[in-house]
């Protein structure tokens, strides 16, 4: 993988091989071709970026920029400009968007019966999207690519979704849509004022001279609430979730690893990205009400999901409850928290897209989600309910799987946060971990045990064949390797963790003393004596 | 060589199951070579004992870790796959294994002809890889990873025959029960990082070296909190009120797995996990105080629903949570070592009663085919709309002609867990109660009220257990069509381990002879001298100022015999005159009350009723709607309500992606155009 890290302008080739994929994908004649095009290139860009792994060093990484850095001047006169980079917090998160484009492809390979061509195009430019989200140094570029993933996921959801495929399509872009451009404003806003405070009056949107900027706490608070509110529409954090299940049970299986897998993490990576560190005060003063919100998403995401009949409903209100724990730890403001919040996001990404994956394989074979309408498959699809109960079993945070780790640090941390710590908060979402497993084992027990009906379609539906388990095996394999063995995965986060908390910290700090000296250098008059 | 074989003990079981496992998923050929399948799960657990024994034997009765890799850091937490080689994980290792194999060998006769032959292996495997980690980790999360990794095994084989869903809902309970005592052990690792990390202890890995060498600077309230807190997450595993429902539904798993997980091994690592932190224990009394009576009230709880149970293996689940009652007064007085001494013999006798169980059952099922095949079936004579339970003991009876070494090994381990001097039972039953008193005589009188409890609950023990012993092996033979059908002995692959466990059961008090016995033959209690921390060992225990006299003690012992003897006679003499007849009348006597201890003092019902119910309804018919409509509603009614732009809005919905583009790109400009001119 050494000889990967080495080819020039990496980052870049990760980012933009898919969408050049969608390209090529014009001229390929026949539904086949794409198919395997498509493969072609997803399986070419993860192997690629298998060279940011070898070629990121965490111990080197410094507080002045990323590493595999690519910065080119992009508008004249304005300091915004095209600049990637690698850094502990995006690594995983890229990794594990290249790793999941192939398996989204594969399962997508009999799913998928209409435009394929136009499916896998949307697809691939939607990887390009989410990839140059994590990758972005740059608070403009950065942007824009989070607004270039809507479309190709609205017209995936609008086009091969459900039955009710344009309402649920037309909520979510409406719903991001109105976060994100909120946040514009905080874009501008911030990009002139650190203009004028640090970089010579010139308007910036690169990350490191934005963080080196000390907002003032009364501009911090505005600022803060709508970059927020941005991204956790986005993660979804309740109350803003509703769009998240509609989403979901309306998309092609496809869509649905896409949006649980990645595009929910570009809501908790924003936070961690840009609401921690630009906006530290702001950050920690409403860090109680925004664990709180986490909290009712833990405990009311998981009531909600084991009243649904839906399988793949369940799932997503699944969702709303994990993500909970991850924006929990984020705002721990702890080493141990934040680490679990990073790993959590990809294990999530795993399990709950293994679980998308599952759902889908049994929707193609009997197009029902519902749980009623299965029941004793056990027995007739052993290897689909080996993978079905390997990945609930993670996703209800067993130790020795993935799932477990990144639920006990946020835990474990959250307790001994200064900022949110104690029992209130982790008493509470502890008991995330058995909700988790009353509704994920009561999907298992009304879907895939009990009496198998002969004379019903469920008795002669196939197993999984080769290509099906071929996507599920690395997702497995993952999600065990990341429960005996995460060290080596948090190892490549924890400095940056580090430099972001210390600079949190700082800047936090900063801001109070920068405050006070403003009261005291005020000039007193006559009447406010005594 | 030490560390090279604690790997294989550990590394082999989860090699079996992989191996079971994998090719049985994806190889179906290989789901029929049952003699392959057997031999691999046997092995994968014999070996790891024999690798036990020659530890235990040349062992230095010292502390090893051996250490293997990080599994998690960040912040000041470091947990590594560390393990822990003394006297107290040696002695838990040499049960897990040894009992292990023995089952393993029975399963191989047991579950022979079962479809899912190598998936049981697989997850019997698993569960030894789990327990292992449990009883052998070095620090606490390592042992949690093997405590959920047990509960998952045990949900995997409750859940086995998964065709029924009645058995799945078994396997669920258990597991959700299980996972709120895991929620209480979390938050005790929880307070325990944080106190220790505030007070200066990092990096911390839970590991217990530290835990030990540093228990000084939490305080007393901290520690108190942090015992409560593991103690109910024992409660769960080692089914102790309020938590203990789970176990007597788990019965629906295959009975070797009941013999195995749910009386011999896993239910013990509650006992387990306050024996290794006894030194931290004894440092909250208050709290031992209500682990010795929760588990005096336990045990007298279970043992009267024993009595009234007609499913052998409802009689002996219950059997299990009374006796595990017993164990945690036994640490509840400061006696750790007398509670693990009970684990060890409770291990060999009721494990020996469950396989017994198991072998009546698999003859009672072959009587059942017989009669099928002969048109005796569905009979008006049986108590299930005439069907068979081939678990009824209602139905069984004479069974000792057809089964006699099945017949005498039940006996034995009968008589063992009755406490008829001098078998295991015996010994570790009345040092328990021997404990409790002297804890009474040095001064907390509440230890008194526990020894009363226990007393009482040793004469129902004798009574339920030959009433089962009885109903099964002796009197009438009262199946349909009994005449002309009969069961027949198991194979030697199950009975051979019967015979095994037997002698267990009849020699194993032998390692803990009481002291005053032990002083008159000259010798000493060796469990004490290996186990106990003023030996050197690791179990630290409550040291008695005042000494019972020799005078009090030899009473006391003499009582526990008779007590045993009365309670076996009384069941045996009533059972042999009137049979069947014996329980109506016990149930005429007792009126009301016997309606509540058959129904299980309606515990079951009272959790549905305030908290599983509340929970389902509440989610259905409350939250989900209110999601749907009042969160959901306000979304949908704010878009709604800004119904000028609806239809501007419809306008955009063009389905062109250029148009969207166009729109993202001109909002941007025009933003941008008010920041830099207004």
């Amino acid at each position: 993988m050494d000889f990967l890290a080495s080819l020039p302008h990496l980052v870049s080739w990760v980012i933009f091989l898919p969408a050049i994929g969608a390209l090529v994908l014009l001229f390929v004649p026949s539904d086949n071709a794409v198919r395997w095009t498509s493969l072609g290139v997803t399986v070419l860009t993860f192997l690629i970026s298998l060279g940011l792994w070898a070629g990121f060093d965490a111990e080197a990484l410094s507080a002045t920029g990323p590493q595999l850095v690519e910065q080119v001047q992009w508008f004249p006169g304005v300091d915004i400009t095209y600049f990637v980079g690698i850094d502990g917090l995006n690594l995983l998160l890229i990794l594990l968007t290249t790793l999941l484009g192939p398996i989204i492809v594969l399962s997508s390979w009999t799913y998928i019966g209409k435009q394929i061509k136009g499916y896998y195009a949307l697809l691939l430019i939607l990887e390009t999207g989410v990839l140059g989200v994590f990758a972005s140094f740059d608070l403009f570029l950065f942007y824009i690519f989070f607004e270039l993933t809507l479309i190709p996921m609205y017209f995936i959801i609008g086009i091969w979704g459900g039955e009710n495929r344009i309402y649920a399509a037309v909520k979510f872009v409406i719903y991001t849509l109105f976060g994100s451009l909120l946040m514009l404003v905080g874009v501008l806003w911030l990009g002139f004022a650190a203009g004028d405070a640090v970089n010579d009056g010139v308007f910036t949107t690169n990350w490191y001279t934005l963080v080196s900027y000390s907002i003032p706490l009364g501009a911090q608070t505005w600022l803060f609430l709508l970059f927020a509110l941005a991204f956790c529409i986005k993660v979804p954090l309740f109350p803003f979730h509703t769009w998240l299940p509609d989403a979901h049970v309306q998309a092609p299986t496809g869509g649905s690893v896409v949006l649980a897998g990645v595009l929910l993490k570009m809501g908790t990576y924003g936070l961690v990205r840009f609401c921690l560190p630009f906006f530290p005060n702001a950050a920690q003063t409403f860090a109680w009400p925004i664990a709180i919100l986490a909290l009712i998403g833990i405990v009311y995401g998981a009531l909600v999901a084991y009243a649904q009949e839906d399988a793949k409903k369940l799932v997503a209100y699944s969702s709303v409850a994990h993500l909970g724990f991850v924006v929990l730890g984020i705002f721990a403001f702890t080493t141990e928290a934040l680490q679990g919040a990073m790993i959590q996001m990809v294990n999530h990404g795993l399990s709950t897209g293994a679980l998308f994956l599952i759902i889908g394989m049994l929707y193609e074979r009997r197009h029902t989600r519902l749980m009623a309408d299965y029941g004793g498959i056990a027995k007739s699809v052993p290897i689909l309910t080996f993978f079905m109960v390997f990945s609930v079993l993670a996703s209800v945070g067993l130790p020795g799987l993935n799932g477990f780790v990144g639920e006990f640090l946020i835990l474990l941390g959250t307790f001994k946060s200064e900022v949110i710590g104690g029992w209130a908060i982790t008493l509470i979402a502890t008991t995330g971990v058995i909700f988790a497993a009353v509704y994920l084992l009561t999907m298992l027990y009304k879907t895939f045990y009990g009496e198998l009906d002969k004379d019903s379609p469920n008795a002669t539906m196939p197993d999984l064949n080769a290509r099906e388990i071929g996507l599920l095996l690395p997702l497995a394999v993952l999600m065990f390797w990341l429960g005996f063995g995460p060290a080596p995965f948090l190892e490549k986060s924890e400095r940056t963790v580090n430099l972001l908390l210390e600079t949190i910290e700082t800047k936090r700090i900063a801001a109070i003393e920068a405050e006070r000296e403003a009261v005291v250098a005020l000039p007193l008059s006559a009447d406010d004596l005594p | 060589m030490e560390a090279t074989s604690v790997r294989l003990i550990l590394l082999l079981p989860l090699l079996g199951a992989a191996i079971n496992g994998m090719m049985g998923l994806f190889a179906p050929a290989y789901r029929k070579q049952e003699t392959i399948i057997g031999a691999i799960g046997t092995l994968a657990v014999a070996v790891p004992f024999v690798l036990t024994v020659l530890l235990f034997l040349g062992h230095d009765h010292g502390a090893h870790i051996v250490s293997t890799y990080t599994w998690m850091a960040a912040g000041d937490l470091s947990i590594s796959f560390d393990y822990r080689v003394d006297a107290l994980s040696l002695i838990m290792t040499l049960i897990v294994t040894g009992i292990g194999a023995l089952i393993h060998l029975y399963s191989m006769g047991y579950m022979h002809g079962d479809g899912g032959y190598w998936r049981f292996f697989a997850y019997l495997n698993l569960f030894i890889f789990a327990m292992l980690n449990l009883v052998l980790a070095e620090n606490l999360l390592v042992l949690f990873l093997g405590w959920e990794g047990v509960g998952l095994c045990s949900y995997l084989l409750i859940g086995y025959w998964y065709t029924d869903l009645k058995n799945s809902a078994a396997a669920n309970k258990a597991f959700i029960v299980n996972r709120i005592g895991d929620f209480a052990f979390l938050l005790a690792m929880f307070l325990l990082y944080q106190a220790m990390t505030t007070a200066g202890v990092a990096p911390f890995g839970l590991d217990f070296t530290t835990i030990f060498e540093n228990a000084d600077v939490l305080a007393s309230g901290t520690v108190a909190l942090i015992v409560l807190l593991l103690f109910i997450g024992a409660t769960g595993k080692s089914a102790q009120i309020p938590l203990f429902v789970w176990l007597p539904d788990a019965m629906a798993g295959p009975t070797p797995v009941s013999a195995l997980i749910h009386a011999a091994t896993m239910v013990t690592s509650g006992l387990y996990l306050l024996a290794r932190l006894s030194p931290v224990v004894l440092e909250a009394p208050g709290v031992m105080m209500l682990i010795a009576f929760v588990g005096a009230i336990t045990a007298i709880m279970a043992a009267t629903i024993a009595i009234t149970q007609n499913d052998i293996k409802k009689v002996l689940a219950y059997s299990t949570v009374s006796q595990l009652g017993y164990m945690f007064v036994a640490a509840g007085v400061g006696a750790f070592f007398v509670a693990i001494f009970h684990v060890l013999t409770h291990a060999f006798f009721k494990a020996c009663l469950f396989l017994g169980s198991g072998s009546v059952i698999h003859a009672m099922h072959h009587v059942e085919h017989d009669l099928e095949h002969k048109g005796v079936l569905p009979s008006s004579d049986l108590p299930y709309d005439g069907h068979f339970d081939a678990q009824d003991m209602r139905t069984m009876g004479g069974l000792k002609n057809h089964m006699p070494i099945t017949r005498w090994t039940f006996l034995i381990s009968t008589l063992a867990i009755a406490g008829i001097p001098f078998l295991a039972g015996f010994f570790s039953k009345d040092e328990i109660l021997f404990k409790a008193f002297e804890l009474g005589y040095n001064g907390a009188t509440w230890a008194f009220v526990v020894w009363g409890i226990g007393i009482v609950t040793a004469i129902l023990t004798a009574i339920y257990m030959m009433r089962c012993y009885m109903l099964t092996f002796e009197g009438r033979e009262r199946w349909p069509g009994a005449m002309d059908t009969k069961p027949h002995e198991s194979p030697w692959t199950m009975t051979v381990p019967l015979v095994v466990l037997a002698i267990g059961a009849a020699l194993t008090g032998y390692i803990g002879l009481p002291p005053l016995i032990a002083e008159v033959l000259g010798t000493e209690s060796w469990i004490h001298h290996y186990l106990g921390a003023e030996y050197g060992g690791p179990v630290a225990e409550f040291k008695a100022e005042h000494h019972v006299p020799h005078l009090t003690e030899g009473i006391l012992l003499g009582v526990g015999a008779l007590i045993a003897v009365v309670g076996v006679w009384l069941a045996w003499a009533n059972y042999r005159k009137s049979g069947l007849e014996t329980d109506n009348t016990i149930r005429r006597r007792l009126g009301a009350v016997y309606t509540l201890f058959a129904n299980k003092y309606f515990v079951d019902e009272a959790y549905d009723a305030t908290v599983v119910k509340p929970i389902t309804e509440g989610s259905r018919k409350g939250l989900a709607p209110f999601d749907q409509n009042v969160v959901d509603g306000t979304v949908n009614g704010l878009a709604k309500s800004v119904s000028g732009l609806s239809g501007w809005w419809r306008g955009m919905q063009t389905g062109i992606v250029q148009n969207y583009a166009l729109a993202l790109v001109l909002g941007v400009v025009v933003v941008v155009a008010l920041m830099i001119f207004v």
